[in-house]
């Protein structure tokens, strides 16, 4: 059984939950933007959660099915059809043999993710199946999709046709977004004003967002609490001696547009971080376009941690509605 | 400075030794990151080594963010009474200085960089008082270097050179960062060298390239057969300089898998070698040779 891609769309990969453990070496996580959407595609045509999918960006790629197969497709809101006709989104649907997968344009969010029962069966690569495309690493030999390419697929578990996600478990960010942030690192080399108007700016996605770290632009310029810079720190305020960036964390290099790492993420480097958007929130980046209104919120710890809470609330529930 | 804690998110906890680099805060940093390995503390799941700080990554569902702070709290004192000595490996990596592939990179480039009218190592040699750039070459490959940190990207390593603080080579990134380099290109970025991985955008100064693979996920190359990434942090890095001869010999070699990077295991003892940085540096290029 195998999927023969007809159009690769704008940035097609294979993902799944990722790859853990090496990002002391520079290989990131990786592994899906919207983890939750990809886990819901795979529970929902009976996968693991951390089968492999395909994880496509604002425009959706054209497969033709070889044999038949039990499809889903979740998170962005972009109409997806089997020869033509329109299946419903967080559903699982049947594909038959010869039928070829497109999709309308994106309505809503950013990253769609397709599952296929059995999972897209390329071979590990450090444990995990996901694309690291800078390392030539994962997925399909190493990079994005491209037209003629055939991806082998797995043994399915069943068929599960028919099974879909309410409403109320479906989860998209609303516009304009809040982003929850936990100050700290190197939050302190900001001046007060800096701090201040960091939180209380309007700012928006700028077009350099990708798997790798979401841009923003639009608030006033940051400025530093004034000091020698540290030996070996290099000469702008916004210089650090490089160390790690945790996923998630907030660089504004210069003082100008903050730059927030997701799941391929440059594992250190030599600029400041002021804090880290939270766990609960990492996937909502996922889902936002270029030039979408955005405001980030200041939280504490347990305000962060009462947040995963929820959103592992969601998933045992989604769990549940699904087995 | 005393340590400085400070939670990443709430997956994340940042440790920074210091905020000036040396070596005393690097193997403070390394001593404790390994200390923190060694205890085995339940829901930490990874543990990244960088210049004078690292970063601790844990699941909040398997332990709370304060008591991940309160076990790696209790391991700093043993890490600074620990005699600063570690085992590592020394490896030799030949550069072509002065190479036609950086060359034609940094003339594309030319309009983001501080001196126009010159090369990265024309630049480099003038800002750190070299008489041309030979002088700077043999200061450059004249004494080893320490891995201080490894990433950026995949299996890219940070090198702090070792030498007293006044001779060590400085020089700012590109004015703007450029959106290519040459794989294997050997940089040097504010007091750190680095061999980028594999090709890419960058805003080191480019010196010169090695003919040696560091990085190789496909695993052909014959001695990252067992693992993909060839740097460790703590590894010693001695250059030697090569002309184009030797450069497409060791080409050639590590295509037939005939290429072994000199490599010796060592002992490193931070007091000794701050006693007598010379001798303690002609003894560990001494061991490369095998003596």
């Amino acid at each position: 059984m195998a999927i023969k891609v007809l159009h690769h769309g704008l940035a097609t990969t294979v993902q799944d939950l990722g790859r853990p453990g090496y990002f002391h070496l520079g290989i990131p996580l990786g592994g899906a933007m919207d983890r939750y959407a990809m886990r819901a595609a795979n529970l929902l045509v009976g996968n693991d959660e951390g089968a492999a999918g395909l994880e496509a960006v604002f425009l959706g790629p054209k497969l033709e099915f070889t044999e038949d197969a039990t499809v889903a497709v979740t998170g962005a809101d972009m109409p997806v059809k089997v020869d033509g006709v329109e299946q419903p989104g967080w559903t699982a649907f049947a594909v038959r043999a010869g039928q070829t997968l497109t999709f309308d344009f994106l309505k809503s969010g950013a990253r769609i993710y397709i599952a296929v029962a059995g999972g897209i069966d390329v071979p590990l690569a450090l444990g995990s199946r996901s694309t690291y495309p800078i390392g030539a690493l994962g997925g399909y030999k190493g990079r994005p999709l491209a037209a003629g390419d055939e991806l082998p697929v797995g043994a399915a578990n069943g068929s599960g046709e028919g099974r879909s996600v309410a409403e109320p478990l479906r989860r998209l960010p609303a516009a304009p977004v809040a982003l929850r942030v936990l100050p700290g690192l190197y939050w302190d080399r900001l001046s007060d004003e800096a701090k201040r108007s960091f939180f209380a700016d309007e700012w928006k996605v700028a077009p350099e967002a990708d798997r790798m770290g979401y841009r923003f632009r639009g608030g006033t310029k940051l400025s530093f609490v004034d000091r020698e810079q540290p030996f070996g720190a290099g000469s702008d305020p916004s210089n650090i001696v490089d160390s790690c960036y945790p996923y998630g964390s907030i660089q504004v290099p210069g003082g100008t547009e903050p730059i927030i790492l997701h799941r391929d993420a440059v594992s250190g480097g030599g600029y400041f971080m002021l804090g880290t958007v939270i766990s609960a929130d990492m996937d909502l980046i996922g889902q936002m376009q270029p030039h979408t209104p955005t405001r980030f919120v200041e939280v504490t710890m347990d305000e962060a941690l009462a947040a995963r809470a929820e959103e592992n609330d969601r998933l045992e529930a989604l769990r549940t509605s699904l087995r | 400075m005393p340590t400085r804690y400070t939670f990443g998110g709430d997956e994340h906890l940042f440790v920074e030794c210091s905020d000036e680099m040396s070596l005393e805060a690097f193997f403070k940093s390394l001593s404790m990151a390994n200390g923190v390995k060694e205890s085995g503390i339940k829901g930490i799941t990874e543990i990244c080594p960088a210049n004078a700080s690292f970063q601790i990554k844990f699941d909040p569902d398997q332990i709370k963010p304060d008591d991940v702070l309160k076990e790696v709290r209790a391991i700093e004192g043993a890490a600074e009474r620990a005699e600063p000595v570690i085992r590592t490996r020394i490896v030799e990596i030949p550069v072509f200085y002065n190479d036609p592939w950086t060359h034609e990179t940094l003339m594309r480039f030319r309009e983001r960089h501080q001196e126009p009218s010159g090369t990265d190592l024309d630049y480099a040699t003038r800002i750190n008082g070299y008489g041309d750039v030979d002088d700077f070459v043999a200061a450059h490959s004249g004494s080893p270097w320490f891995v201080s940190m490894v990433g950026f990207v995949a299996g890219l390593p940070f090198m702090y050179q070792m030498v007293e603080r006044q001779r060590q080579i400085q020089v700012p990134k590109y004015l703007r960062p450029r959106t290519d380099t040459p794989r294997l290109t050997v940089g040097h970025g504010g007091c750190f060298g680095c061999i980028y991985s594999v090709r890419g955008a960058g805003g080191y100064q480019m010196f010169g390239i090695t003919p040696m693979p560091i990085f190789d996920p496909t695993q052909t190359t014959s001695y990252l057969r067992d693992f993909m990434v060839f740097f460790r942090p703590g590894d010693i890095v001695k250059f030697k300089p090569i002309d184009r001869d030797a450069y497409d010999q060791a080409v050639e070699d590590v295509d037939k898998g005939r290429f072994s990077p000199p490599v010796r295991e060592v002992s490193f003892d931070l007091r000794e070698f701050q006693k007598d940085i010379t001798g303690y540096n002609t003894r560990l290029e001494g061991m490369i040779n095998g003596h």
